[in-house]
């Protein structure tokens, strides 16, 4: 139902990110997806990859500050008012969305990562109305 | 266990040893060393004025200064030829001083590291690593010579190299560790980066710790890291007096028992140089009353703390000093308000979200001082609210001690710097401005 997200606090000062990605290619992890908001001090990086357990594990042997948290992978018909229908159903459900970014998708619709306020109750309410949700293992092999 | 019977002595035969000490101390310096004899002089007094332990008041204060501009034996009351160590201080703010020690002195030095090291719960059974710098800095050996008069077992592994300073206490079984606080963190940090739990796979049970100043919060810490069982006492010495030894705790963690028959303890103004009354708190001032190379008399440690006189449940009857508020030297004045960096440390390691290491800076702009502390993140997290929110969480603490906003700089875990000896966390920028 969810997939695991690594997320990184890194500081805002320069070559931080670059030394993220330098220790996620020595492991030989993909990136499927990722996001990054601007801010002045520091930042948190969000991504999708395809070894979410190690890339912690080799981070965390870095000195970054990292962690896994269990978002939602909603695969949505490409198509205009697609994802304001589905945002409609976690609105009157009265869940919060947190954050969420864009997912490539080689299957030629669109796919969002969302972090919903009660992620359980989302992942219900969303499979009730029909709405595709990505496992681990459907992003190992639909995304790399 | 109480190493000497002197610890235990009544007030009155303490101040019986102690009169006797000063009265043969104040003498022999007048005789035998000028600068002394030349302040004297000036302050109008004379050895024949020493009649009762009060009089010790009237007698002038010696400072690091004078040690300088006596650099390097000027104040030394015995010709170079009866010494039979030198150390000297590390120099940091301007010319080092020097220490000398007669072959008694070392004696003396030797006692006095026993007891403290009795009062931590050493015995001839441990196994004592000593991860303090050998060389020029008397801690090291201070400890060493005095733990291995009591038959523990020294492994002088001094600083540096953690990795192998932890297979050291794996594979030879240390029971007691030696080290500043910040050390003796960091080394339990890299006990953990190899993959050891220190409470459970390394069998240290005692922290001797010194040479920087215990916080509460640290002493927390350091049970998180090696165990909770662990006795952690800290104590008390400076090179000028002799190095390690002069004072320490016992395991009732009440203030540190000064070994009074060797040292006269006084609590004054930094101000006014006025002397306060038992159980006031100010700078401590202290006396060598049995040292022959190197007999300072009212030396000002800069120092802050309190005495306490009543008898402690130890058995002991040494008057006890409380444990460091700060130093004179380490105040910092922000915005026209006194701040002990000690005060910002029992703060932040109050929080758990964040790491014990912490590093204060302090910069001035538009004529305003700015504090900025940089901490590191151990919690992870995902959210930017979660973020803000403890960032505001260490200012509010902040604001509530110190009565000042700060600037709250997160950073990643092991981005700052560690320590291996005497750890400095303050940088003070505004006077480079």
């Amino acid at each position: 139902m969810f997939i695991k997200q690594l997320s990184v606090f890194i500081e805002n000062q320069e070559g931080r990110l670059e030394q993220v990605l330098e220790v996620l290619k020595q492991e030989q992890i993909n990136i499927i997806s990722l996001s990054l908001a601007d801010t002045s001090e520091y930042g948190l990086l969000r991504l999708i990859t395809s070894d979410p357990v190690a890339g912690q594990a080799a981070l965390k042997k870095q000195g970054f500050s990292a962690m896994l948290t269990d978002v939602l992978a909603v695969r949505l018909a490409h198509q205009v008012g697609r994802l304001q229908e589905i945002l409609s159903f976690v609105c009157k459900a009265g869940l919060n969305v947190e954050y969420m970014y864009a997912l490539s998708n080689k299957e030629g619709d669109a796919s969002i990562i969302c972090k919903i306020s009660n992620g359980d109750e989302a992942a219900v309410l969303l499979k009730s109305k029909e709405v595709e949700l990505y496992s681990q293992e459907d992003i190992l092999r639909i995304f790399c | 266990m109480i190493w000497a019977k002197e610890e235990t002595m009544s007030r009155a035969e303490i101040e019986e040893i102690q009169l006797k000490r000063l009265k043969e101390t104040v003498n022999r310096v007048y005789e035998k060393v000028g600068p002394y004899r030349e302040k004297m002089d000036q302050a109008g007094v004379a050895p024949s004025d020493i009649k009762t332990l009060k009089d010790l008041s009237k007698l002038p204060f010696v400072t690091k200064q004078d040690m300088r501009d006596n650099y390097p034996f000027g104040l030394f009351a015995v010709p170079k030829e009866e010494l039979v160590r030198i150390h000297a201080s590390s120099g940091t703010t301007g010319k080092p001083t020097v220490v000398g020690y007669t072959e008694k002195d070392l004696e003396m030095w030797t006692e006095c590291v026993s007891r403290i090291a009795a009062m931590g719960g050493a015995t001839e059974k441990d196994v004592a690593q000593i991860c303090f710098g050998y060389g020029m800095f008397t801690g090291a050996l201070g400890l060493h010579f005095g733990l291995e008069n009591m038959g523990a077992a020294i492994v002088p592994s001094s600083t540096g190299n953690s990795e192998k300073q932890i297979m050291y206490m794996k594979d030879f079984g240390t029971t007691l560790l030696v080290a500043t606080p910040s050390y003796a963190l960091r080394l339990g940090e890299v006990a953990k980066e190899m993959g050891l739990d220190p409470k459970k796979d390394l069998n240290v049970k005692i922290g001797l710790v010194g040479s920087e100043l215990l916080t509460e919060a640290m002493r927390g810490e350091m049970h998180k890291l090696w165990g909770e069982d662990m006795l952690v006492t800290s104590n008390y010495g400076m090179s000028e007096l002799m190095g390690p030894g002069v004072s320490g705790e016992c395991d009732k963690l009440c203030g540190m028992h000064i070994n009074e028959d060797y040292f006269i303890p006084e609590i004054i103004n930094p101000k006014t140089g006025e002397v306060l009354p038992p159980g006031e708190k100010g700078e401590l001032v202290i006396t060598c009353i049995y040292k022959e190379a190197l007999p300072l008399i009212r030396y000002r440690t800069k120092d802050i703390t309190r005495l306490i006189y009543e008898p402690c449940k130890c058995g002991r009857t040494t008057v006890r000093m409380e444990n460091l508020s700060g130093r004179t030297d380490d105040m910092l004045k922000i915005r026209g308000v006194n701040v002990f960096p000690s005060q910002i440390e029992e703060v932040l390691l109050g929080i758990e979200e964040i790491g014990p290491h912490y590093e204060i800076i302090v910069t001035r702009k538009n004529h305003s001082d700015i504090l900025e502390i940089r901490v590191e993140l151990v919690k992870p997290v995902d959210v930017y609210r979660e973020l803000e929110a403890l960032e505001k969480k260490i200012k509010h603490k902040l604001r509530i001690v110190l009565g000042l906003d700060a600037k709250i700089r997160l950073e990643s875990p092991n981005t700052l710097k560690r320590f291996e000896g005497k750890a400095q966390r303050v940088k003070d920028l505004r006077k480079e401005v």
